[in-house]
């Protein structure tokens, strides 16, 4: 009886905040969903959400956070798994973590600093001879920052997931006659599958709704739900909308992390 | 080098960093369709041979030859050995049947066949029917089957065994070591089974190589080496031994325990301090009287097949007595034993010349073990 008294006593603090801060601000914003500018009850967010303008924004998250999730992929899986070759790993990994510790708006700013006509990338391209070029508002200056930064939320995943391969399952596979290739293709990447899926998780569904890079660094020339969200509720007052889009984000993160999620696996 | 050999090693040396070598200056020759057991103490540098003939690790120097052909060079993949590893290594990911099939798998080969060859395979290991289990629903014993399947399907010349047994529980142990020995015996496979085990050595293997300090102490037949170890390392190591400092008065004639002993050893100069080896096995209770030592009984325990007596002489040497008669501690007793069962060490002595000597024994006396 005690015991199970403590336990709903620690239980307190747990609930409070699931229900103020997660469960209470979504009901909110299902809730002013259902309201047009003027205040009144009616479903015609729900009707402009599958407009053209809408969908093709949402195409436009889907794409550039495919690309941001793709291209970090690319970057952090052999980064980690070199990570897990080296000697002091603990002490890489954490070197290449740090970064995320650092707010994201000054990161931005620096980007700002080193992309802008009188930037550290220009005076570069102007010294090996290609001229000075628009670097910053375009869509590579937006990815390469997006990567930049969630690029640490993705090695970790992977190199734990790497860290924690029985070496001798890379020996058994050449030993089989696996040559390094297939012994990646077959084995490794296999095996590490659940560290990639969780490493894109924490990419994708973030970069969906990015807002605040896509101002600072692409110049609102890329405009995704996040920005859209941010846009209804701080410029056009039409809460009413900016919910409608957060409902549609909340669900298809709801989906991906059903459709991501890990199974169940042995050993 | 004979037709028979299938591996051989020359002066082969393997040192990391500036450690002293895990392997020193090692030379030694497999030959085909034996079943050979590297056995020796955790960092003896026994897995390192076989990890250097898989291929996972190379030589610091010397060469090592496959069929004839050197293959210092050589990767994993393209060595015609297979390993079965320490904790199986199994792929978790694949089920059984995929688990064999993968060295076919990547020779390309066609689905039938694949089929009929991890098929017999698993026959071969008694796991017929288990094709579309998961690795995690097997019990250890099955994952080693699993393994030593994975192994024999891809029809290797040579298969390398990493302690397989070691993590199974002692009875099924005991079957393992049956098992495998009959499989070598239907595949004709070289084995080399690496172990720190001592009976599981001297059960299952033609041919047992003792390595200690990176160095293959002494090389022969399980019988070869319980009976003739080379030195104090390889009997204790092999067995329980009562190893004795004597001095070898002349041919046939050995002192030790302040008495002189007839023996069947030879070969020794005048007066050459050695080592007595007796096994506890050998050892007789017997009246004060009658016996050729008298010692007292120190303690004793009993260990199901016989009881193990230890017991101490006058100039304080230990006795291990091993005997299906029970002793009374404290009581002084006599222990009988045949002039066959003391084996004379020579301190320092190679194994080449360890062999020379034995091999004198034989033109001359005949010899009872």
């Amino acid at each position: 009886m005690q015991n199970k008294f403590t336990r709903n006593v620690f239980f307190i603090p747990y609930a409070l905040w699931i229900a103020l801060f997660v469960i209470a601000p979504l009901l909110l914003i299902l809730y002013y969903s259902f309201f047009d500018i003027e205040g009144n009850f009616s479903l015609i967010n729900y009707r402009k959400f599958f407009t053209p303008v809408y969908l093709k924004m949402t195409l436009s998250s889907f794409w550039y956070a495919f690309l941001i999730t793709l291209i970090s992929l690319l970057v952090a899986y052999p980064t980690a798994y070199l990570l897990t070759k080296t000697k002091h790993k603990q002490l890489w990994l954490l070197l290449i973590i740090v970064p995320s510790w650092i707010n994201l708006l000054l990161k931005a700013y620096a980007f700002i600093g080193i992309f802008g006509t009188y930037g550290v990338a220009n005076s570069f391209l102007e010294v090996i001879g290609i001229g000075t070029q628009q670097i910053l508002f375009t869509d590579f200056s937006f990815i390469f920052v997006s990567v930049y930064i969630f690029i640490p939320f993705m090695i970790l995943p992977i190199f734990n997931a790497l860290d924690e391969l029985n070496p001798a399952l890379v020996y058994a596979a050449k030993d089989l006659g696996a040559s390094g290739w297939v012994t990646f293709h077959r084995v490794i990447f296999p095996l590490t599958i659940d560290g990639v899926k969780s490493g894109c998780q924490v990419v994708f569904i973030p970069a969906l709704s990015l807002f605040m890079l896509t101002r600072l660094i692409a110049g609102n020339r890329v405009i995704t739900l996040g920005t859209a969200i941010e846009q209804h509720f701080l410029v056009t007052q039409d809460w009413g909308m900016g919910s409608t889009i957060a409902v549609f984000l909340v669900i298809i993160m709801f989906l991906i992390m059903l459709v991501t999620g890990k199974r169940k696996r042995g050993v | 080098m004979t037709d028979k050999t299938i591996i051989r090693f020359e002066h082969v040396t393997k040192q990391y960093d500036q450690d002293s070598p895990v392997l020193d200056n090692v030379s030694f020759e497999i030959e085909r369709g034996k079943f050979y057991t590297l056995l020796g103490p955790s960092g003896c540098g026994k897995t390192t041979i076989l990890r250097l003939i898989a291929g996972f690790t190379e030589a610091s120097k010397g060469d090592i030859f496959f069929n004839g052909d050197k293959i210092n060079n050589v990767p994993a993949n393209k060595r015609q050995v297979n390993t079965v590893f320490q904790d199986y290594a199994l792929f978790p990911h694949l089920n059984v049947f995929e688990n064999v099939a993968f060295g076919l798998r990547i020779k390309k080969m066609k689905n039938a066949e694949v089929k009929a060859k991890v098929q017999e395979a698993l026959s071969f290991v008694n796991l017929a029917g288990y094709e579309n289990r998961e690795i995690r629903e097997m019990s250890g014993g099955q994952r080693q089957r699993v393994a030593i399947a994975r192994a024999i399907v891809n029809e290797p010349e040579v298969i390398l065994l990493d302690e397989p047994l070691s993590a199974l529980d002692l009875k099924l142990r005991t079957e393992m070591q049956y098992e495998l020995r009959e499989l070598q015996r239907r595949l004709g496979i070289t084995f080399i089974f690496v172990t720190h085990d001592q009976e599981e050595a001297l059960a299952m293997s033609d041919e047992i190589f003792v390595l200690n300090q990176g160095k293959i102490q002494q090389s022969g037949t399980p019988i070869d080496i319980y009976d003739e170890p080379i030195n104090r390392f390889v009997a204790d190591f092999i067995g329980e031994s009562n190893i004795v400092d004597g001095k070898m008065i002349a041919d046939y004639e050995v002192e030790f325990g302040g008495k002189r002993f007839d023996c069947v050893d030879q070969g020794f100069n005048p007066n050459e301090p050695v080592e007595i080896v007796i096994r506890p096995e050998d050892l007789e209770i017997t009246s004060v009287e009658r016996g050729k030592l008298r010692v007292r009984v120190d303690s004793q325990l009993f260990r199901g097949v016989h009881y193990e007596i230890s017991s101490y002489d006058e100039d304080g040497n230990e006795w291990l007595v091993h005997s299906t008669k029970k002793a009374t501690v404290g009581e002084e007793i006599g222990l009988y034993f045949d002039p066959e069962a003391i084996h004379v060490m020579r301190l320092g002595e190679t194994e080449e010349e360890f062999d020379k000597r034995l091999e004198s024994y034989h033109d001359g006396v005949s010899y009872a073990k």
